[in-house]
């Protein structure tokens, strides 16, 4: 008999049976990974997460036969009350009746398939969500695509500049070194000394003294002889700190959250444009190895707020749209330089603006702000009612300007289960667009 | 060899939950001896191998197969055994075992040094002296050489692959897997195939398809319109093509008229490995109540020798407990455990032979009062398949002791009827049903192909014989003949007929996607 002990084995071994599984059933594993985002639970879903497909994409099919009229006999245990000629009623969903109408098609699954779960980690759900998306534009990214490099600390060296000795790691190999090779204590080298000059001052020296002096004597040579081979600090102790170049990433990117949280805004029509900036976020946060997200709100005054009260303080107030946009170049040109980020802006609004400020917004946004951004997209939230309702005066101005650069794209939104494909539209591949163009 | 008692008085093999490599080899020592001594097992050489849950799930996914290729439908299998587990729904089995030469036994590192005995118990003496033993996996399966095979597939398809794409093998796979039902010769031909042999052909056959190829057979003029057929002609062509043909990847392996070597290939791996699992459901039952009173059996033995302490014993008698626990319809149950029905008969021959009652002797006089129980059970174990065995061995007692009922469904009553249940009128009409449900062609349906159109349009027609009311489910029919047709190459027309009267049922077809 054999005895293997195969623990330590490699793990893992139905990784790429997994992969081909959710391979085959990508189109309803990408259903079941937007469902749940579309069901609002994009953050956690965003760290990864289950998603449960349906049975019949992974079904393996094969010739099987199907009871469904006719007779047949059955036995089973358990028997307590019935005797011969006793009758049952059909259990529900047992048998097909009188009529035995079905051909026996929800029997024939079988087997306690209804649907797998698959765990996906950040990365696959990502790729699944947003599948064929692409950035609207790489120019810049591909340019900046050349990495930096900074020192970072990458554990211990035997060699390197003095500066860099790390002093606790030498000593302690130090100490395990003079242990291990039995240096003889300094201390214990004394008390020897004292004794043989306590001997040496014994008058008269009784033999066995002077036996113990010789004794003493030749140990105490012994002894400083291996003291001066055996050195204190070895240079095979000594050990530096080590740094390692790493990358440090130039493709940087910076996402700006423009809201209007005047009063004309709902609360429904808020949660739409979280809804979008969320997707946003997950979206460029998976592109770009560092992604800042600047949050600023606006009503008649804009500010820039953190994330948490972005999303949940309420306020209340007119509209003025431009002071947001001053806001947003504000922070761009104090913090955001435009060789090394490339930016981002997302606004989301009913459309409402003070009709003395609209032409000033046009204005800001065409001349000073579209130049420096990579993209910008607006989303205008609508209210229930908003079908009978004209277009908004925000609305016809960034139309025009849109209609002149390709930036900014604009998007009208009514209803959640709409975000996604929006979102969508505004990002999905424009190869064939550029081909067209060139 | 049989009738030899091993001796007691070697101290305990352990005590505690903690196990080691010694402790596992001292255990099987000690199970060995009574193994071979007392019960008169004969088995494969073992090989015992510790594995993490993890692993253990991995070799759940292959059907225990240690080594298979890749395939999604490995993946899904993976995930639903994953999620149970994870979710706590499912308890791994406490082992594996494959039959092989070696028979190899899986062992989890998590079992407690009782589980651990008790696995090499049951998988590494009673399964293996099972596999080994019975005529039916004498028959299909090679386990001398089935890792090998199983290598050798992997290799073959990954190197097809890598050479025509994925997809491309996977369509075939994929067709093929839906055929595996129909990839075995039930009803006649060789069986046991030589899967050393299979691997040295396939080398050669493809060598000699490259080497004799020439391009010139392609630009021989086409045969002109052939006369219909004469009926000798028919009877002839019939022969050629081994009409009618069970096995239907055989076929398409041998006579598809589009299919590439390596597509070729392909199918015969499936077909064989589908054969390999042939006999496994047609002698669950039996196998696992094999196992189970051995491992019961030599449990108890070790617990009379004082190889093991009590604290030991009760664990192994509350594990078996719960592995032979039978729920009865009102619980929820609609068949029988295997461990618990195989366990109960094994048990009731033993019975039989050494204590029977009047009644035994009434309804097994061939084997009632013989005193050699193990002799009995050893002939059994060898000779017999589910169905075989339960019409031969299902006692009365052991009928009583399931509380067993009959039902009778006609889906023109609305009501069901009992019909039979366990007395002295029942009992043969309960014995006849439970055999018969083990009946392979109760759950195998019987499609044969019976005609090629071979200078026509080259139709391939099937007949599934049947009877009215058990038609085949039709979405995965539909599916199953799709992919039939892409492997044939050209339509495929699949008839169902009443076996009785012969008459036409229903009627489907495919066309192979051009």
């Amino acid at each position: 008999m054999d005895i293997i002990d195969r623990r330590s084995n490699p793990h893992g071994k139905n990784l790429e049976n997994r992969r081909r599984a959710l391979g085959r059933a990508r189109d309803a594993v990408q259903e079941a990974v937007r469902e749940a985002v579309a069901n609002g639970k994009l953050r956690e879903a965003g760290q990864g997460n289950a998603v449960s497909i349906p049975a019949d994409a992974l079904h393996e099919p094969g010739f099987h036969r199907v009871f469904s009229t006719g007779e047949r006999h059955i036995v089973l245990s358990g028997n307590h009350e019935f005797s011969r000629g006793d009758r049952l009623r059909r259990p529900p969903g047992g048998g097909e009746g009188s009529g035995g109408g079905g051909s026996g098609q929800a029997s024939d699954e079988g087997g306690g398939e209804d649907s797998y779960r698959f765990l996906l980690s950040r990365d696959e759900f990502l790729d699944l969500f947003f599948g064929d998306l692409e950035l609207p534009d790489l120019v810049k990214r591909e340019i900046a695509a050349t990495e930096t490099t900074a020192p970072s600390r990458a554990g211990l060296s035997n060699d390197g500049s003095p500066s860099q000795l790390d002093m606790g790691r030498t000593m302690r190999y130090s100490m395990a070194r003079r242990i291990g090779l039995g240096r003889p204590k300094p201390t214990e080298l004394k008390e020897i000394e004292a004794r043989i000059a306590e001997l040496e001052d014994t008058r008269p020296l009784l033999d066995a003294d002077a036996e113990e002096l010789e004794a003493l004597r030749e140990r105490r040579r012994a002894m400083r002889q291996r003291l001066n081979r055996i050195p204190w600090v070895d240079p095979v102790d000594l050990r530096y700190r080590r740094f390692a170049p790493t990358p440090k990433p130039s493709t940087r990117a910076v996402m700006f959250c423009i809201m209007d949280v005047s009063g004309s805004m709902t609360e429904r029509m808020k949660d739409l444009a979280k809804q979008f900036f969320l997707l946003l976020h997950v979206f460029l946060e998976k592109r770009y190895k560092t992604l800042d997200v600047v949050f600023i709100r606006h009503a008649e005054t804009a500010e820039e707020v953190d994330e948490e009260t972005f999303f949940t303080d309420p306020r209340t107030g007119g509209t003025v749209v431009s002071t947001a946009l001053t806001e947003m170049l504000r922070v761009q040109r104090a913090r955001y330089p435009v060789q090394q980020w490339n930016i981002y802006v997302a606004q989301a609004s009913d459309g409402d603006n003070s009709p003395s400020d609209t032409p000033r917004t046009a204005e800001l946004l065409e001349s000073e702000i579209l130049p420096l951004v990579q993209y910008y997209a607006y989303i205008e939230v609508m209210g229930s009612g908003a079908v009978i309702r004209g277009d908004t005066d925000l609305w016809r101005v960034y139309r025009e300007i849109a209609e002149r650069q390709s930036q900014l794209a604009i998007r009208q939104v009514s209803d959640r289960k709409e975000i996604f494909p929006v979102f969508r539209e505004l990002f999905a591949r424009r190869t064939a667009e550029k081909a067209g163009r060139v | 060899m049989t009738g030899a008692s091993v001796q007691a008085g070697k101290g305990l093999l352990y005590q505690g939950a903690d196990w080691n490599f010694h402790i596992i080899r001292d255990c099987y020592a000690a199970i060995g001896e009574i193994a071979e001594k007392e019960l008169g097992l004969n088995v494969f050489p073992n090989r015992i191998e510790v594995i993490t849950s993890e692993q253990m799930l991995d070799v759940y996914t292959t059907n225990g197969m240690p080594v298979s290729y890749s395939h999604w439908s490995y993946g899904k299998r993976f995930a639903g055994h994953e999620n149970a587990y994870r979710r706590g729904l499912m308890g791994l089995a406490y082992e594996v075992v494959i039959n092989s030469n070696p028979c190899i036994s899986y062992l989890m590192e998590e079992n407690s040094a009782t589980m651990q005995a008790l696995v090499i118990a049951h998988a590494a003496f009673g399964h293996n002296h099972f596999f080994k033993n019975n005529r039916l996996f004498q028959e299909w399966t090679d386990p001398s050489q089935i890792l090998n095979y199983l290598e050798f597939a992997r290799g073959y398809i990954s190197r097809c692959e890598e050479t025509y794409g994925q997809e491309a093998v996977e369509r075939v796979l994929d067709a093929a897997h839906a055929l595996q039902g129909q990839g075995v010769n039930r009803h006649s031909g060789s069986r046991r195939i030589d899967l050393h042999g299979e691997q040295e052909r396939a080398r050669e056959r493809r060598a000699w398809e490259d080497q004799s190829f020439n391009d010139l057979w392609r630009t021989l003029p086409p045969v002109s319109d052939p006369e219909p057929l004469a009926n000798g002609e028919k009877s002839a062509l019939r022969r050629k093509f081994g009409l009618p043909e069970e096995n239907i990847l055989y076929f398409l392996e041998k006579h598809a008229p589009r299919l590439a070597p390596w597509e070729r290939e392909v199918i015969r791996i499936v077909r064989l490995i589908a054969q390999y699992f042939y006999p496994q459901p047609q002698l669950k039952l039996m196998n696992e109540g094999c196992a189970t009173w051995v491992h019961d059996r030599i449990m108890t033995r070790l617990h009379e020798l004082g190889r093991i302490d009590d604290a030991a014993y009760m664990e192994t008698i509350h594990s078996t407990t719960n592995v032979i626990a039978q729920f009865g319809y009102d619980q929820g149950s609609t068949s029988f455990n295997p461990y618990a029905l195989g366990f109960a008969m094994m048990k009731d021959i033993a019975r039989i032979c050494s204590d029977p009652t009047e009644e035994d002797r009434r309804w097994s006089p061939d084997i009632a009062g013989n005193n050699d129980p193990l002799g009995t059970l050893r002939h059994a174990w060898a000779e017999y398949r589910d169905e075989s065995f339960v019409l031969q061995f299902l006692s009365p007692r052991v009928m009583r002791d399931f509380r067993m009922f009959r039902l009778l469904d006609d889906t023109r009553d609305p009501y069901l009827l009992v019909d039979a249940i366990h007395d002295e009128a029942g009992y043969r009409d309960i014995r006849r049903t439970v055999a018969a449900s083990y009946d392979p062609s109760a759950w195998y349906a019987e499609i044969e192909v019976v005609d090629v159109d071979i200078y026509g349009d080259r139709t391939l027609r099937l007949e599934h014989r049947t009877r009215q009311g058990q038609l085949l489910a039709e979405n995965d029919m539909k599916m199953t003949l799709k992919g039939l047709a892409d492997l044939w190459g050209y339509r495929v027309v699949l008839q169902e007929v009443d076996s009785l009267s012969g008459k036409l049922l229903a009627s489907h077809e495919s066309l192979a996607t051009a």
